[in-house]
């Protein structure tokens, strides 16, 4: 542990290093996250003729910069660089090293965050300047915010590194991720708002941790949550990612050792 | 000619194979495409659960605009993209060399060299958003809509390509491109809805600049009988011009190649 504790900070500073190196690919990668404001112009239409369920222009203006703010802060790669990285026989020298690959990662994605994050800022201000009257004005909630992205980050990562994990077992790992995300889309509130979701479609989403990933972000930011909700959600949270920690270290011991390397 | 179309076959006959070979994946690869195409869909489906119409288009209609988005986007994946990556990777290491040196146009080789077919799914899925939207609006095509609208399905491939091209272009300048294949997609992202969402500049930008609207919503209209032989024409007169510019500006760049070994 006290290794760990002496190693990481190297590890981060190396990440953001390179994050910094390859700042104009970052931008490239983060402006193909527009999703959100597609789905916004649809609304926007929508809203033109009449509100839907109290959401007029500007609540769907604020929810949908909110998502996007959240999305891009709470983004990793690590599946995209693990499947890779197990394919063309990368991983054998990863596994060289004497700290854990995960540890490596994670450090990697995590230094890209600040970087990621300042990228972003531009929308957080025009959402600020815009629809201050639609955000949370409840200072707790807003302390709260940085914890519960944080919380949605790591549950990212490790979903992702599990994923990853499988790049061991089955070639298609990226192709299984990719109907992660579409779960990830219609129930976290990434594409729509929960709240238009008929009210069983609501308590599948409630059951589903994809809400904890961006939805409750979103909604904290938006003011639509108690602080017992926001309790609520830091415990889910929690729940997940131990459970979720447990999961990849099982799956990478059983992958590891069935590994063979491909090329080296 | 004929030996061109030749080497067309060749090349997607080698893709298939390599396909092929990892057969697993490629049907989950189709599988997981469609997939989250259907989860992208899914404001259009709550949108009209709401309302009768948005934007002057009822679901119907724009499940048209839908299925040419999908038709189009599994073309992007599967014929253009895969060659796109390529390319890069070509201009990188200085490998061009040996595409330039054979015996074919350049820019046919290039375009050419890969195929992902499962993209395919895409293809099936679009199809049955088609049925599923003339059955919604109980309106078949007339033959003149149908041709417009093939027509102009042409123009919008020819766009595809030539925006593709400048792309690749770029390449030979700043060579760091290969994740903006991923942008010009998710650019494309935005033709999934009816032009008539946009407002103001976007509407503007996503009408000239960037023509998407011609690529999904103009070719649905037509279908809709909505659309004159007039409007047609510009549409087409304006895609042969972006080709025309496309093939210019490949020229150039290709002009400018300096390899990146020895």
């Amino acid at each position: 542990m006290r290794r760990l504790l002496a190693i990481y900070p190297t590890l981060l500073r190396v990440g953001f290093a390179s994050a910094l190196a390859y700042r104009a690919e970052l931008l490239v990668w983060m402006l193909t996250t527009n999703l959100p404001l597609i789905n916004l112009a649809l609304w926007s239409a929508v809203a033109r003729e009449a509100p839907v369920h109290g959401y007029g222009t500007p609540e769907f203006v604020a929810y949908y910069l909110s998502t996007q703010v959240v999305r891009l802060v709470t983004s990793a790669w690590v599946v995209w660089e693990m499947t890779t990285d197990v394919r063309q026989g990368v991983m054998a020298m990863r596994l060289l090293r004497p700290v854990h690959p995960l540890l490596d990662y994670s450090a990697e994605n995590l230094a890209a965050v600040p970087l990621r994050a300042m990228l972003a800022l531009p929308i957080a201000v025009i959402l600020v300047v815009l629809e201050s009257a639609h955000l949370s004005h409840d200072p707790f909630t807003w302390a709260c915010v940085p914890l519960l992205i944080a919380g949605g980050w790591a549950m990212t990562f490790l979903v992702m590194s599990i994923v990853g994990t499988l790049a061991f077992f089955v070639e298609s790992a990226g192709s299984v991720f990719e109907l992660w995300l579409g779960l990830y889309a219609v129930f976290s509130g990434y594409m729509v708002p929960l709240a238009f979701f008929p009210h069983w479609l609501r308590v599948v989403a409630d059951v589903l941790p994809f809400r904890l990933l961006l939805g409750v972000q979103v909604q904290a930011m938006l003011g639509q949550l108690s602080h017992a909700d926001i309790a609520r959600a830091f415990a889910l949270q929690a729940l997940w990612i131990a459970g979720l920690f447990v999961a990849v270290r099982l799956l990478w011991n059983a992958g590891v050792r069935r590994y063979a390397a491909y090329g080296g | 000619m004929l030996r061109y179309l030749r080497l067309v076959g060749i090349q997607v006959r080698a893709s298939l194979l390599l396909a092929m070979q990892y057969r697993v994946e490629f049907v989950v690869q189709g599988f997981a495409g469609l997939f989250w195409s259907a989860a992208t869909f899914v404001p259009l489906f709550v949108v009209f659960g709401k309302r009768p119409s948005v934007a002057g288009w009822s679901f119907g209609q724009a499940l048209l605009v839908l299925a040419f988005f999908l038709l189009l986007r599994s073309l992007l994946d599967g014929a253009v993209n895969p060659s796109l990556v390529q390319v890069v990777e070509h201009i990188r290491q200085g490998t061009l060399d040996f595409v330039l040196m054979k015996p074919a146009d350049a820019q046919f080789l290039v375009s050419t060299a890969k195929f992902d077919p499962s993209a395919l799914s895409g293809t099936f899925g679009a199809f049955g958003l088609f049925g599923w939207a003339f059955w919604k609006t109980h309106h078949a095509p007339s033959p003149g809509g149908v041709v417009i609208a093939l027509l102009l399905l042409a123009a919008a491939v020819a766009l595809l390509y030539s925006i593709w091209i400048l792309v690749v272009s770029s390449a030979f300048y700043v060579v760091r491109v290969d994740n903006l294949s991923y942008l010009f997609t998710s650019i494309f992202d935005a033709a999934r809805w009816p032009a008539s969402v946009f407002r103001g500049i976007l509407h503007f930008v996503f009408t000239f600049v960037i023509p998407l609207a011609l690529m999904t919503t103009y070719p649905a209209e037509a279908l809709l009988s909505r659309f004159t032989w007039s409007d047609a024409a510009a549409s087409i007169g304006g895609a042969l011009a972006f080709a025309a510019v496309a093939r210019l500006t490949w020229r150039g760049a290709l002009a400018k190649y300096t390899s990146a070994s020895s």
